[in-house]
């Protein structure tokens, strides 16, 4: 940095550091907006991390094992091993999430002071609390959290989430749970955009959520936070749908690297996420992508897999 | 709906992320119908938020995904993002090309975060080393990605930009990069203090215009009212 044109001029810095501020709703959130229109893709090893890099992802998800995995092998789920983030970290140049367990305040802790960019207190891993969710306005580093109605999404966003996603059902490959949230979070901010304003203190009852945020919603139609989409994605068709459904973004789990084809399907969501709206291209990137991943319905799951009851 | 002009209008309409599920919801603006048109690249990023700018800075504000619809455009904003991903389709969508020519024959430009990066001639990893990625490369600048750190060091604060009147504009910079080197031809408009000495967060080489923040998040149109001046200069 020796030679750095900024120090061999002669202004005097302009900036006003004592008004510099880390942690603000503001910077949280900001960096979710600048993820809208991207995919964010699990990924369990630093080779993969660099596919979803070279694919187009905005940003990538580092665990031990995909949801299919986790599914697969059962016991309790945990956040990944700290060495296994930092090796992930240290290989992309794109924001590193990482996952903890619902309420698992102490392992949000670690994963901060290992520097992740994000932190997905998720239902992916098994809950540590079963009444209280993270207090995220305690921490520098943003939360996403994942909902499956309005009201979880608001509640959620009063605990200091600054990112939401539709939970879906993770690691099936079946997008039919992706679609019943979003529409139940978008649905659910029509229908406030609808009330007056003497009617949202009932709406927020009924929502179990603050009333300045069901407020807010009804005023501005949408989320204060980006909104994206999560749970079953597995195909550049499930991607698009999801956007046109009112989804900001994607995250991809087990869809890619459990497909025949990582590289090309990564790159094939990425597309088909940006030209959500262009059938032809959507198309186009759609063919001979290989066997996407076999996938469970999730009507085949006893209730007890299913991880989006989790969470409250 | 916000941000589709006439570029676009022979494609369906379609939601910006980010953008209510209803018509025009709160105070969320119509967009101008007048002043110049400038449009937005919407591969990936905060596409909506500069829409919004633009829109109070009088501007007509259109997205552009395609290089048919860079043809009618008096200025274009590189949105921020992550520049990986938006270089990587610029190159697939056949538009880094088209781009470059438009901005190196005199379409003024803005670029925020990301934007700034695409738009220098080379840019550098957090550590120094060179970041290979697809550049729009019409700036003599070097940017450093990520130089503030990750983003638990991101932050906001005041500052001062020459060509944009008191008080100081609020800048959020996330996960920001810095202006590393900048060539004869360019002006720093804006420097802030680091442990490593004052470095250039606000860039211009004539009709390009590029932030290492983001002036589309704060609510405050005014870096994009100089840019709306450059616009219209040009048009002149």
């Amino acid at each position: 940095m020796s030679d750095a044109a900024a120090r061999s001029e002669t202004t005097p810095p302009a900036g006003d550091d004592a008004t510099a501020a880390v942690g603000t709703a503001r910077v949280k959130r900001g960096l979710a907006d600048m993820l809208k229109g991207g995919v964010i893709m699990d990924v369990v090893t630093p080779d993969q991390a660099r596919i979803a890099e070279e694919a187009g992802a905005v940003a990538v998800m580092a665990l031990e094992r995909v949801p299919a995995d986790i599914r697969a092998d059962g016991g309790v789920a945990r956040m990944s091993d700290p060495a296994v983030v930092e090796a992930i970290m240290d290989a992309v140049s794109i924001p590193l999430m990482a996952k903890v367990r619902i309420g698992h305040f102490v392992e949000a802790q670690v994963l901060e002071s290992v520097g992740v960019d994000y932190i997905d207190e998720s239902e992916v891993l098994t809950p540590a609390d079963e009444t209280h969710h993270i207090d995220k306005h305690a921490f520098t580093v943003p939360f996403v959290c994942g909902a499956t109605n309005l009201g979880e999404a608001l509640r959620r966003l009063a605990e200091g989430a600054a990112m939401i996603r539709s939970k879906g059902e993770a690691g099936t490959g079946d997008v039919k749970e992706a679609v019943r949230h979003m529409r139940a979070i978008t649905t659910g901010i029509r229908r406030l955009t609808a009330t007056s304003s003497d009617e949202r203190y009932h709406a927020a009852k009924d929502l179990q959520a603050s009333y300045e945020l069901v407020d807010e919603v009804a005023r501005t139609g949408r989320l204060p936070v980006v909104l994206f989409t999560a749970g079953g994605i597995a195909t550049p068709a499930d991607a698009a749908l999801m956007m046109q459904l009112g989804a900001d973004g994607v995250f991809v789990g087990s869809g890619i690297f459990k497909s025949g084809n990582p590289a090309k399907r990564a790159r094939a969501i990425v597309e088909a996420t940006t030209y959500a709206h262009d059938p032809a291209i959507v198309a186009k990137v759609s063919r001979d992508l290989g066997q996407p991943m076999v996938g469970i319905s999730n009507d085949a799951l006893p209730p007890e897999q299913r991880l989006a009851d989790r969470g409250w | 709906m916000v941000g589709e002009g006439i570029a676009s209008a022979r494609r369906r309409v379609d939601r910006l992320p980010g953008q209510s599920l209803i018509p025009v919801a709160g105070d969320e603006r119509p967009p101008s119908t007048l002043g110049p048109v400038v449009g937005v690249l919407a591969l990936q990023g905060d596409v909506l938020e500069h829409v919004r700018m633009l829109s109070l800075a009088g501007a007509r504000a259109v997205t552009v995904r395609h290089p048919d619809q860079l043809d009618d455009l008096d200025g274009v904003v590189l949105p921020g993002g992550e520049s990986t991903t938006i270089g990587k389709m610029l190159e697939r969508y056949g538009l880094l090309e088209p781009v470059r020519a438009r901005l190196r024959g005199g379409l003024p430009a803005l670029g925020t975060c990301a934007g700034a990066i695409l738009m220098g001639s080379d840019a550098l990893h957090a550590d120094g080393t060179p970041s290979e990625q697809p550049l729009l490369g019409v700036m003599d600048t070097v940017t450093r990605r990520n130089a503030f750190g990750r983003q638990v060091a991101s932050f906001e604060g005041l500052l001062d930009i020459d060509g944009v009147p008191a008080p100081p504009l609020r800048a959020a910079f996330i996960r920001a990069p810095w202006f590393e080197r900048i060539g004869d031809g360019v002006e720093a408009l804006a420097r802030v203090d680091t442990p490593a000495g004052a470095r250039v967060v606000v860039a211009r080489q004539g009709h390009l215009l590029a932030a290492a923040f983001h002036p589309e998040l704060t609510g405050d149109p005014r870096l994009h009212a100089l840019f709306v001046e450059i616009v219209r200069a040009q048009q002149s």
